[in-house]
């Protein structure tokens, strides 16, 4: 292992034209944009979407699973949120994009006992297609979408990462989301619109 | 660091099945370039307080050749714009750095033994222009 100032020195190098590979995925919503409707089904059987929160002032759609460690690390949060602001009005919606036949702890199945385990009060429903994800864009779990009522279905407010800490590291610790849904409600604009945070890449079906 | 190497930086972590499930290719790459001016780095993004409990006795049980670091960077929403601006975040992802040209390849995605070979020998290929 070396130091960290070798690696900064490094990475301080990697600047310049830069070109993605990946698996060619579609770049999804841009803050601003409408939020792309879908209808999937819930722990409970019940097909949920976002028609189901047409009386909210927002969603919190967070992309998430069972498996992935920093998905586990966020779990407590996630709950937390839920409580702090669904008696606001913008409910936490949790979104399973994971393909089971790559990740088999994330079938349907076991996100019925993790939700029973959590006792998750919100939705936890399975994108079993993958479509939303691909439309959303989503990456990684856990990825955040903030959604915002509007006159007819949602726009997106805010994409990223719920704070900057996922390990509960010392140094300061900024609650990206939080603040995205506190000025949403206060009808403020939102400082800092997208952020990026580690996950676990989403288990795309093979082809 | 030297100008004309390219340099593979692979970001992984001890948590990370897909990372762990493409280590082999990148001991593979080390084997097949050792001659040559290739370096390879893998950047574990474990947390920092299970460097010695986990991360160290990991590595040291893999016996790869390869030089394995840990970042230890706390704030995410900035350092991985700085790696690459269109890394979302998830791991694995692999840079691909060429000190010479200033020039890179980002990568988020898994790499088999040979879609690592010819990635990286189609960089080197583009480098000698």
């Amino acid at each position: 292992m070396i130091s960290r100032e070798y690696l900064v020195g490094l990475l301080a190098l990697m600047f310049s034209v830069s070109m993605m590979f990946s698996a060619d995925l579609p770049d999804g919503v841009k803050v601003g944009d409408k939020a792309p409707d879908f209808f999937l089904t819930n722990v409970d059987g019940q097909s949920v979407g976002l028609e189901t929160f047409k009386s909210t002032k927002g969603v919190i759609l967070v992309f998430t699973c069972n498996h992935c460690p920093y998905a586990i690390k966020y779990q407590d949060r996630i709950i937390a949120l839920h409580e702090k602001y669904a008696a606001k009005g913008v409910p936490v919606l949790a979104i399973n994009p994971n393909d089971p036949n790559v990740s088999p702890e994330d079938s349907y199945e076991k996100m019925k006992v993790r939700a029973e385990e959590k006792g998750f009060k919100f939705p936890y429903i399975f994108d079993e297609t993958q479509k939303t994800a691909l439309s959303y864009g989503a990456r990684r779990t856990p990825h955040v979408f903030l959604l915002k009522k509007a006159k007819t279905g949602f726009t997106v407010e805010y994409i990223g990462a719920i704070d900057d800490n996922a390990n509960d590291a010392a140094g300061g610790e900024e609650t990206f989301l939080s603040n995205a849904v506190d000025k949403m409600l206060e009808g403020q604009p939102i400082a800092v619109t997208t952020t990026k945070a580690i996950g676990c890449s989403i288990k795309w079906k093979k082809d | 660091m030297s100008s004309d190497t390219i340099y593979v930086v692979n970001f992984w972590a001890t948590w990370c099945k897909p990372c762990i499930e493409e280590l082999p290719s990148f001991d593979a790459l080390e084997k097949s370039t050792r001659n040559q001016p290739v370096k390879i780095i893998m950047v574990s993004l474990d947390d920092p307080k299970v460097l010695q409990t986990k991360v160290q006795p990991f590595v040291k049980k893999l016996g790869y050749s390869m030089e394995f670091v840990l970042l230890n960077e706390s704030k995410p929403n900035e350092w991985i714009n700085r790696i690459d601006s269109t890394w979302s975040g998830a791991i694995p992802a692999t840079l691909l750095f060429d000190g010479r040209l200033g020039r890179k390849e980002f990568h988020e995605n898994d790499f088999t033994k040979d879609d690592l070979q010819k990635t990286v020998s189609n960089f080197r290929m583009l480098n000698n222009d």
